[in-house]
């Protein structure tokens, strides 16, 4: 069970973990897109870092700290990131809507319902190289991870290590949507920046449930 | 970088703040954004929304005012406003009637209209939109369609003077639709604009090179080769667009866009070849539109832009008008 001491020490990770990569992730941008997709989520991420402690000083409900999160990355981000990533956390609120605490299958259902709402405002799904192809993945490994009884940290290794996958596989396929989509078979063979981010935010979930002994 | 600019980051305020106070009887600036909504609100009739990035003036803003929109959102410096800020433009804005979106079709500015439209309905806006695509150079059969162009500034002359008629929301959209279905562009840069943030070009392009199909952003076109004259580049360019839509016994309305670092002159040089091209194919011209309706900064190049009109859309095209840029 985690809290929301948890909630905050994972989305500090993971706005490190993305300040830390902005370079990196302009430079995949770069090849298929505009180039900007590492400055523009840093700049989020820095507004989280200094943010969130304050949001969340009078906030104990879950769902809220994660709704708030959700608008951060609606007015921060921008570009197409903005409002995916805003989609996936304010969708991924809905169901921890006054939890003080989430059990690991409360973060799994967040997770599948904040990757349907990427899908639904995106018009999109799996193999079309976008975050998708990292959500949808993840979010099928959470389940079944969860399904088997294994621990949080566990359940989260389960989702970074396919996003991983999924990450790889963007690599492989030509886009079908966003800016990526009019370069055609260009596209092929760069991965896709959105599923990065996906794969580094899993990544450092995992990091946090395993430092700070979550079950 | 040679500019008349002020800091870089204040840019995008002060073109809103400049544009607002040119023209304090027809534009009210919202406070601390650029938001520009028209001095006197409508009240019963359906309002019209457009937002684009900043560096495309005088798009949005310019549109502003009676028998166009009713509000205008600029983004951040060519990147599509974000969704908290399309519906504080859309709440300030919306009537009984509702409001429509008018959409240029690029990626971001979809995807940031979409959820703005999901919040304004979420808060019981009656909300539509229609998407323009009408860059013949990008292919109709990709999922993600067409990108727009600066044929959007005719769809909202359209659709403005039909929300002013009173018509109700999906009748607006309706023949909003009807017109972007007879609207071909076409652009063509010669020289990159340069980005006040780091001062570079925005893209690459040989000293004597030209590129035909590029996109506001400099995304690639279809044709990259050695400067051609005026009357070749508009053949080859007006050759897309025909072999794309067929305008042949049509009346049209020709919109010569300039990006911004293409002088008056050269568009009036431009405009005499179209117009010979066309009487070629015997597509007869009703009126002609020439100057700075979408640019990219200080691009060199233009766009040529054709929408087909029956009698509906030639009286919604003369109707009355009040914005800083179309007068009627």
């Amino acid at each position: 069970m985690t809290g929301k001491e948890f909630m905050l020490a994972a989305f500090e990770a993971i706005s490190h973990n993305i300040i830390e990569h902005e370079e990196y992730l302009n430079h995949l941008d770069n090849a298929i897109g505009d180039g900007d997709h590492g400055t523009n989520m840093a700049r989020f991420s820095h507004i989280i870092l200094k943010d969130l402690p304050e949001f969340s000083a009078d906030h104990d409900d879950l769902g809220e700290i994660m709704h708030h999160v959700g608008m951060c990355c609606i007015t921060e981000i921008g570009g197409s990131a903005g409002p995916l990533f805003g989609k996936f956390f304010l969708q991924a609120s809905l169901s921890n809507k006054n939890n003080t605490f989430m059990e690991a299958a409360n973060w799994v259902l967040a997770f599948e319902e904040g990757t349907m709402g990427v899908s639904q405002i995106g018009q999109s799904t799996e193999g079309e190289k976008t975050m998708l192809d990292a959500l949808f993945p993840a979010s099928r490994a959470m389940q079944e991870t969860l399904e088997e009884g294994k621990s949080l940290p566990e359940i989260f290794l389960a989702g970074a290590e396919a996003a991983e996958k999924g990450v790889e596989f963007t690599k492989t396929i030509q886009a079908s949507k966003g800016r990526a989509a009019y370069i055609g078979q260009r596209s092929i063979g760069h991965q896709d920046p959105g599923a990065t981010t996906v794969m580094l935010m899993l990544q450092s979930m995992h990091k946090t449930a395993v430092d700070m002994h979550v079950e | 970088m040679k500019k008349f600019i002020n800091k870089p980051e204040n840019l995008e305020i002060e073109t809103a703040r400049g544009m607002a106070l040119a023209k304090p009887n027809i534009l009210r600036q919202l406070p601390g954004c650029n938001i520009m909504v028209r001095q006197n609100k409508k009240t019963d009739r359906v309002a019209l929304v457009f937002g684009c990035g900043s560096g495309h003036e005088p798009a949005p803003n310019g549109y502003v005012g009676y028998g166009m929109l009713d509000a205008g959102i600029p983004g951040k410096l060519f990147s599509s406003p974000t969704p908290d800020m399309l519906l504080k433009g859309i709440k300030e804005v919306q009537t009984e009637a509702g409001v429509l979106c008018i959409i240029v079709n690029y990626t971001g500015d979809v995807l940031n209209f979409r959820m703005a439209m999901e919040m304004a309905q979420m808060e019981n806006i009656a909300v539509e939109s229609v998407i323009i695509a009408d860059d013949v150079a990008t292919q109709k059969t990709k999922s993600v369609g067409r990108r727009g162009l600066a044929g959007v500034a005719l769809v909202m002359k359209i659709a403005g003077a039909e929300a002013e008629m009173g018509s109700d929301l999906y009748r607006v959209k309706e023949v909003a639709e009807w017109a972007a279905s007879g609207l071909r562009t076409i652009g063509v840069a010669c020289r990159p604009c340069i980005i006040p943030s780091d001062g570079e070009p925005s893209f690459e392009l040989g000293e004597t090179e030209m590129e035909i199909g590029m996109g506001l952003h400099g995304e690639p076109g279809v044709l990259r080769c050695d400067m051609m004259s005026a009357k070749d580049t508009v053949h080859q360019m007006l050759e897309l667009i025909l072999l794309d839509c067929n305008y042949e016994n049509s009346e049209v309305v020709v919109l010569i866009n300039g990006l911004g670092g293409t002088p008056p002159m050269e568009l009036y040089v431009i405009n005499q070849c179209i117009h010979d091209y066309l009487a070629e194919h015997g597509i007869k011209i009703y009126d002609t539109m020439i100057g700075n309706f979408m640019t990219s900064l200080e691009m060199g190049g233009f766009s040529i832009s054709l929408m087909r009109l029956d009698p509906h859309l030639k009286a919604l095209y003369d109707a009355a008008a009040v914005t800083s840029v179309i007068r009627r």
